[in-house]
């Protein structure tokens, strides 16, 4: 793999981290993430239709009417998220119907949007397909990271296995209910990009 | 090339093209899943009736085949009027109550209640839980209003119509953690042994904001959620509204006198 490749593949996990950096996604993050199961289901089904609609969009792209353009990259990516639910219904019924509507927000998740419209449009192929799987991993590796300590400390368990016994079950430890809560996502995600721009201080915007 | 992308003809075809493809993707996904889709919810709701019958322990996740042979085996399900509770001639199995009260045909407005409840269907389903040819227990489909959502579940009463044994929520979209520990095994298991009527037959069970006390000396009460004031002051009038004369009461009192008669 080409060093530049390389790069549109793993720049976005933390040079380029589409939440930490663009603050984009934020809303799926904050609504999914208080259980691990639902944010790597979750963190799936965005990898399948960031990936895919990136593709799809980077192989029409010179056939593309460019004053339709919006709408087709919105069609591609619909498509994709409705199949991408109905894949679930069918063969993870449980975890989707935790996952309610947000699976079908994804259509509004301005990672895809922005994907297809800022680089597919303009890259061939093969780079676009990376960069939306880079693109992908870097929302994932957020979601899991909040949704580890979102369940850890807000229910005590992870992956619905009792790690901290509460005390409602006879154990020692008090849930935090803050941490279920949407705020509690909020917080965290910002004490995340605080982490990331202290360590890579060339992120922090100028004043 | 660019002339001719921006063309108008070429613009409407290629739309069109787009749109004939992307809704065969669409349709072709959901007409082949949809079998598996219903099956699934299906057993869900099976799954939760036999969970609610004692028949599996609680947080034990049975396979597609457990779930079936043990539905089969015990649960008999009968499909009964509501407002006489007379058993009517209904195939239980392609019997859907949720369908059934969405269908102005097959139901009625509701009166106005707390429970939130806007349709009542004229049939509702009963699952009998048999042992040796006798009714052990009776499980009754229960909905209505929480906090932000509509929590569907089951309500087990013991084969006296007075007991109850066990209560469960297949659906809702309760808060996680708060609301959301309507599905807490501990909670749950509080409901068990609990009368929902007094002797003389009439509603008694109620969820409290403070502690309850034991079975045996508190009866009619259940502890409430803490932090979930909302959900559990919705519980408390969605079962309170499935026991009373709009929802299985008829059923269950006819249910009575057909069982002393029988003595």
């Amino acid at each position: 793999m080409t060093r530049k490749r390389r790069s549109i593949l793993l720049d976005p996990l933390f040079n380029n981290n589409p939440i930490a950096l663009q603050v984009l996604g934020i809303c799926s993050a904050l609504a999914v993430t208080t259980k691990m199961e639902t944010a790597l289901v979750m963190a799936a089904a965005l990898t399948g239709v960031v990936s895919l609609s990136n593709l799809v969009v980077s192989l029409l792209r010179n056939h593309v009417p460019t004053n339709v353009r919006i709408i087709f990259q919105l069609a591609v990516i619909a498509s994709l998220v409705i199949v991408a639910d109905q894949i679930l219904k069918a063969y993870l019924y449980d975890i989707s119907k935790q996952l309610t509507v947000f699976v079908g927000l994804i259509i509004t998740n301005c990672i895809v949007m922005g994907r297809a419209e800022g680089f597919a449009m303009q890259n061939g192929p093969v780079d676009s397909l990376l960069d939306g799987i880079g693109n992908a991993l870097g929302y994932d590796l957020v979601l899991v990271a909040t949704a580890f300590f979102r369940e850890l400390l807000g229910s005590g368990k992870l992956f619905g296995v009792t790690v901290f016994t509460n005390v409602t079950d006879g154990g020692w430890y008090y849930p935090n209910g803050l941490m279920i809560l949407s705020p509690g996502a909020f917080f965290f995600i910002g004490l995340m990009i605080w982490a990331l721009r202290t360590w890579k201080s060339g992120q922090v915007e100028a004043e | 090339m660019s002339q001719k992308r921006n063309a108008t003809v070429y613009t409407i075809g290629f739309t069109a093209a787009v749109c004939i493809v992307c809704s065969l993707v669409v349709s072709t996904t959901a007409v082949t899943l949809k079998p598996r889709q219903a099956q699934n919810a299906l057993l869900d709701r099976q799954k939760n009736i036999i969970q609610v019958a004692g028949l599996i322990e609680p947080g034990e996740d049975p396979g597609r085949d457990d779930v079936q042979r043990l539905f089969d085996q015990f649960i008999d399900p009968v499909v009964v009027e509501l407002a006489t509770g007379a058993e009517v001639d209904v195939d239980p199995l392609t019997f859907d109550q949720a369908e059934a009260a969405r269908d102005p045909a097959r139901s009625r407005a509701a009166p106005p209640n707390a429970a939130g409840v806007t349709r009542v269907p004229l049939h509702g389903i009963v699952y009998r839980v048999m042992k040796d040819g006798a009714v052990e227990k009776m499980i009754l489909p229960i909905e209505g209003k929480g906090l932000w959502s509509t929590l569907y579940g089951f309500l087990a009463l013991d084969a006296d119509a007075r007991t109850i044994r066990g209560i469960t929520f297949y659906q809702h979209g309760e808060t996680p953690g708060l609301g959301g520990e309507v599905d807490n095994p501990a909670w749950k298991a509080r409901w068990a042994n609990r009368k929902a009527f007094d002797e003389q037959g009439e509603i008694r069970i109620e969820v409290l904001k403070k502690a309850a006390g034991p079975p045996e000396e508190d009866p009619y009460h259940v502890d409430g959620l803490s932090s979930a004031t909302l959900t559990s002051r919705g519980v408390n009038h969605l079962v309170r509204f499935w026991l009373g004369e709009d929802g299985f009461k008829p059923y269950l009192e006819r249910y009575n006198a057909s069982r002393s008669q029988a003595q």
